[in-house]
């Protein structure tokens, strides 16, 4: 107990991801978006011609594109108040002791130098939109894996940027797609040569630390045929008062047997308005696993995708979302089969409290190629008071006749008999809710590094601790 | 030496008064055994002591050494050390025994106290072992996918791990096949010491045979209406409830009128006798 009110204490006592650093900003582009942001955001970056074309017939598509049809009431966005690209340090630092000393003291409070010393294979850490520290490790050199700033892609890697990015996410996609496509900067990319395998995870933390800033982080990740790789990513954020926009696109390639895991816990803070379209084409024989945890965002939408494109494709989605007071978590996943074979699973866990909302929206389509596909979805919410709502919007399309959808759903308040139980072991109400919550999201977070399940561990316990009601 | 006393205890479950005036005294270093037909309320007793939020007291006291144990909260009464063997022990769904019983005996340390991992480790092994559990037993969810025998085992696990001072034991032989029997019988009666005393419900003689009991109750329509040694439990054994009627006078329950319009039901609520 005492313990757990220390832990607490350091978390709250200075909102442990949520401290900002003053650093001074060397340039930003001003409020507002138009077309000549975008060619300025090109030229600082110092951007090939075909990169700026990309951006500029992305910022047409976004100037056409309507609101989602469907989610949260996102009309409260106003796109003239967002500064669309900052750049807080002028050139990208390969070496640690070349970093200025206030972002090395954010780094230093985020942990991320133990936090590389024990699991990082390689470093990409992003400080506000640009990438200040990027270390690759040897072994990943001598194993022909690129890791590195999508920027450097852009330079370093045209041919694979040229060849993938926007391919699997395209620019006329959805509206959200299309503004990062505009004005992206940031974001990790990473290519894993054919029959490469990595053990060890890639890791990158994200952090947004100017008021008021959209964050348009762009990933690309190509696993070439019979390759495997696990990739992590971080988000924390301050707390700031206004709404900050966050619109990133993952997108992601799995070749032919090949296999990738990405894992995320998102803790934005509350102010945060997170629209995310993450999504992976996955070839002949590939499996592409998404592990997503939804914790922070005012406003947090996200549905992330497998496209099973090639013969016996397998996508796995498990993710859990929590809502909060003042939290609209409208999250799920889709999956897509396009193929004979192809299998997926959905595992959502979502828990409501204190007034938040959490919805599962999700997707299974089997086309008529796709025969003897499977698919089996699951999805089970716990709300916690009177006060919280959840609904589940699933959609299911089958399209043959030799393919099968199963979809299982429940929604729980947390069991009186199953918290006597506890209590009668000595454990409070609120000890005890907390193990049937950490128990419920169980088969999210034993998919976890050991450092995340950690990590998330604490931040439900202070979720469950934090809210009024 | 801790004693728990029950003090002419009422209680009801939805509006229907189930106990009608209890009055049970133990001390540590008893083991007493509570008897009596299906439905007379021994279970509502010992949930009602832990707390169970279903049973609502209307009248009476229970004292855990002279402190009120009505005033406090369900892991409170833990805490202060009574446990409840229960007859279905929830299934908790992603956590495992070994957390769950680290939570719970972290739950009843006192702040200076410190957790040694190791001794917890081999204590849980040393129990898991006594009650012949399977060894995965740390790893597995508390009493997922469990049989009947195994979640009851579980309990008497938790609670030589928890050592409470007083163990109700509601019904733990049922499920049992006869070696599981003598386990958990044996384990039991091991705990029998000073600082520990127990109260069990069972309906069976079996049981009774590996544990060293000082006292034996009868409950039947809401009271305690005999107690005494073990040669209650042959005698029940033999010849059933019917000569505890007999002796102690006790009316037909189901005989008598359930509502109807007329005499009797005037004279019942006037609290006239009716026969």
């Amino acid at each position: 107990m005492n313990n757990d009110n220390k832990d607490l204490e350091n978390i709250v006592g200075d909102y442990k991801y949520g401290f900002k650093t003053d650093v001074e900003n060397v340039f930003d582009t001003g409020r507002g978006l138009n077309e000549d942001v975008v060619r300025l955001i090109s030229k600082m970056k110092n951007e090939p011609k075909w990169m700026l074309d990309i951006r500029l017939k992305a910022y047409n598509e976004f100037c056409k594109k309507k609101w989602p049809s469907f989610g949260p009431d996102l009309s409260n966005l106003n796109f003239d108040e967002y500064i669309y690209y900052i750049k807080s340090s002028k050139k990208t630092e390969s070496s640690w002791d070349d970093v200025p000393k206030a972002i090395k003291d954010t780094f230093d409070k985020l942990g991320i130098r133990e936090a590389e010393q024990k699991y990082l294979a390689g470093v990409s850490t992003q400080f506000e939109s640009e990438v200040v520290y990027h270390n690759t490790i040897n072994e990943l050199e001598k194993k022909g894996v690129l890791f590195c700033d999508t920027d450097t892609a852009v330079k370093k890697y045209p041919d694979l940027v040229q060849k993938y990015f926007a391919k699997v996410v395209p620019a006329t996609d959805n509206m959200f797609a299309s503004l990062n496509t505009a004005v992206w900067s940031g974001g990790s990319f990473i290519y894993v040569p054919k029959g490469v395998k990595l053990d060890k995870p890639l890791q990158s933390y994200f952090r947004i630390n100017t008021e008021q800033m959209g964050q348009f982080e762009r990933t690309l990740i190509i696993v070439d045929d019979e390759a495997s790789v696990h990739y992590v990513e971080g988000c924390t954020a301050p707390l700031y008062s206004k709404d900050s926009l966050h619109a990133a696109v993952v997108e992601i390639y799995v070749g032919k047997k090949a296999y990738c895991r990405y894992s995320t816990i998102q803790n934005w803070s509350n102010n945060i308005v997170n629209l995310v379209t993450k999504r992976t084409w996955v070839d002949e024989d590939g499996h592409m696993e998404w592990i997503d945890g939804n914790i922070g965002a005012n406003i947090n939408m996200k549905y992330p995708a497998c496209i099973l494109a090639g013969s016996g494709a397998k996508g796995t989605t498990i993710s859990i979302a929590f809502a909060s007071s003042g939290q609209l978590q409208d999250t799920g996943a889709k999956m897509i089969h396009l193929a004979p074979n192809t299998t997926s699973q959905i595992i959502s866990k979502s828990i409501c409290r204190s007034g938040g909302k959490v919805n599962y929206r999700g997707m299974v389509k089997h086309t008529k190629k796709a025969t003897n596909a499977k698919s089996h979805v699951e999805c089970d919410t716990i709300i916690l008071d009177d006060l919280s709502t959840s609904d589940t919007i699933p959609t299911n399309i089958v399209e043959n006749n030799t393919s099968y959808i199963e979809h299982e759903a429940t929604v729980s308040k947390v069991s009186e008999e199953q918290l006597f139980y506890l209590m009668s072991r000595g454990l409070t109400k609120d000890q005890a809710t907390e193990m049937i919550v950490m128990g419920f999201i169980e088969p999210f977070s034993k998919e976890l590094p050991m450092e995340y399940a950690v990590e998330l561990n604490q931040l439900i316990k202070l979720e469950m601790k934090n809210s009024i009601g | 030496m801790s004693k728990l006393e029950i003090i002419d205890l009422h209680v009801s479950v939805d509006g229907k008064e189930i106990l009608k005036g209890v009055n049970l005294e133990m001390n540590t270093g008893e083991f007493h055994v509570l008897m009596g037909p299906n439905g007379t309320g021994k279970s509502t007793l010992v949930s009602t002591i832990m707390g169970h939020y279903k049973y609502e007291v209307t009248k009476g006291q229970i004292l855990l050494d002279g402190k009120d144990v009505l005033k406090m909260s369900v892991d409170e009464r833990s805490r202060k050390g009574i446990f409840l063997a229960m007859q279905y022990p929830s299934e908790i769904e992603g956590v495992t025994n070994a957390d769950f019983i680290k939570a719970a005996l972290h739950a009843r340390m006192a702040e200076n106290e410190k957790f040694s991992l190791i001794k917890y480790i081999k204590s849980f092994e040393q129990a898991t072992s006594q009650l012949k559990m399977r060894a995965d037993l740390p790893q597995r969810y508390v009493n997922v996918g469990f049989s009947g025998g195994e979640k009851k085992r579980n309990e008497i696990l938790q609670m030589k791990m928890l050592k409470p001072k007083f163990a109700l034991l509601d019904e733990i032989d049922s499920g049992l096949d006869v070696d599981a029997l003598r386990v958990v019988g044996e384990n039991v009666n091991d705990m029998k010491a000073s600082d520990f005393g127990a109260l069990i419900i069972t309906h069976y003689e079996r049981l009774l045979d590996y544990l060293d009991v000082d006292k034996v109750h009868i409950l039947m329509q809401g009271k305690i209406i005999t107690s005494g040694g073990k040669e209650l439990i042959a005698k029940i054994d033999q010849e059933g409830y019917d000569w505890v009627k007999d002796e102690f006078d006790l009316e037909d329950e189901q005989s008598r009128p359930s509502g109807i319009i007329g005499t009797c039901a005037v004279k019942e609520s006037l609290g006239e006798k009716n026969d």
